[in-house]
């Protein structure tokens, strides 16, 4: 049997681990999302404005529709734009 | 009773008054359909994300409020469709997280630090040792972890207790305590808080166990 250090690979076996994403809102137990807070929901949108999909941001279900109601009324009250080329 | 808060945007080419009537308005308007109203805000002038009405700024204003039935909000929504120096209004209800998040916002609660902080971690916080009390003359290991569990844990606090606050706090630590005097303690610890170590070291050459003494 080969020891662990004469056993060589062809690609790093350690390809594909990353940092665990997690629901912000769950992790600190956040529970209301400010739609006057345009600091706050950047975050989830793109540099052209658009909310960023629940893959990305790492979001649960149940927040990121939250936040995408959230943002939606920031829109109307042209607090965040609907579309920019320049917002990050 | 069921919460609101109704957000609105004012056109700003009107003058100071006007759009102070303006926002004085709805709030008479709410207090006349008998809502209480709970707070109201100022946002102030802030530049639109896209130009409404050619407009590019606007003047926001908020207006929480909390009503029986939810009959008054097509009333004031219809009120502000209809007037002109309003660009935009957005009424939504409260939920409890969002009543929450709005007292607590206006308590300055939101700044991620406090926010978080659940019951056991105060009582951490406050047993944390801000100062070394030791420092001070009277003041030996036991005793300064006696202020400690108190809540007398900088020296601040001890600069700003009574003599008698401090005395009762070493009864309860026992009968051993009661011989210690804490008269000089405020006195020492404000030099302490200060960070005159200088006044505070000749203040301690003179005293001796913690009394300030006439004579050997």
């Amino acid at each position: 049997m080969a020891s662990r250090d004469e056993i060589k690979f062809l690609s790093n076996p350690h390809l594909g681990s990353q940092r665990k994403k997690y629901c912000r809102f769950k992790k600190f137990g956040i529970r209301h999302i400010d739609y006057k807070d345009p600091d706050f929901l950047v975050q989830f949108l793109n540099a052209q404005g658009k909310l960023l999909p629940r893959r990305i941001t790492g979001n649960s279900l149940k927040y990121q529709k939250k936040v995408a109601v959230a943002i939606k009324r920031a829109r109307h009250l042209a607090i965040l734009p609907f579309v920019t080329d320049l917002l990050k | 009773m069921r919460q609101y808060e109704v957000t609105f945007v004012v056109d700003p080419v009107l003058s100071g008054d006007e759009i102070k009537t303006a926002a004085k308005s709805y709030e008479d308007l709410l207090k006349n359909e008998g809502c209480s109203i709970v707070a109201t805000d100022d946002l102030g002038l802030k530049s639109l994300a896209y130009p409404i009405n050619k407009r590019n700024s606007g003047i926001y204003f908020t207006h929480e409020f909390t009503t029986e039935t939810g009959s008054v909000v097509p009333k004031l929504e219809l009120a502000m469709k209809r007037d002109e120096r309003i660009m935009r209004f957005l009424t939504i209800k409260l939920d409890k997280y969002g009543v929450k998040y709005n007292d607590d916002k206006r308590n300055g609660r939101i700044g991620k630090k406090d926010a978080h902080i659940s019951k056991l971690d105060k009582q951490a916080e406050k047993l944390v040792i801000k100062d070394d009390l030791t420092r001070l003359e009277g003041i030996g290991p036991k005793i300064a972890q006696l202020l400690v569990t108190a809540g007398v844990n900088s020296y601040e606090k001890v600069s700003k207790a009574d003599s008698d606050q401090l005395k009762d706090i070493l009864a309860k630590g026992g009968s051993a305590y009661l011989s210690h005097d804490p008269g000089t303690w405020p006195e020492q610890a404000k030099l302490a808080a200060a960070k005159d170590w200088e006044k505070l070291d000749a203040l301690q050459g003179k005293l001796r166990g913690g009394r300030s003494e006439e004579e050997e």
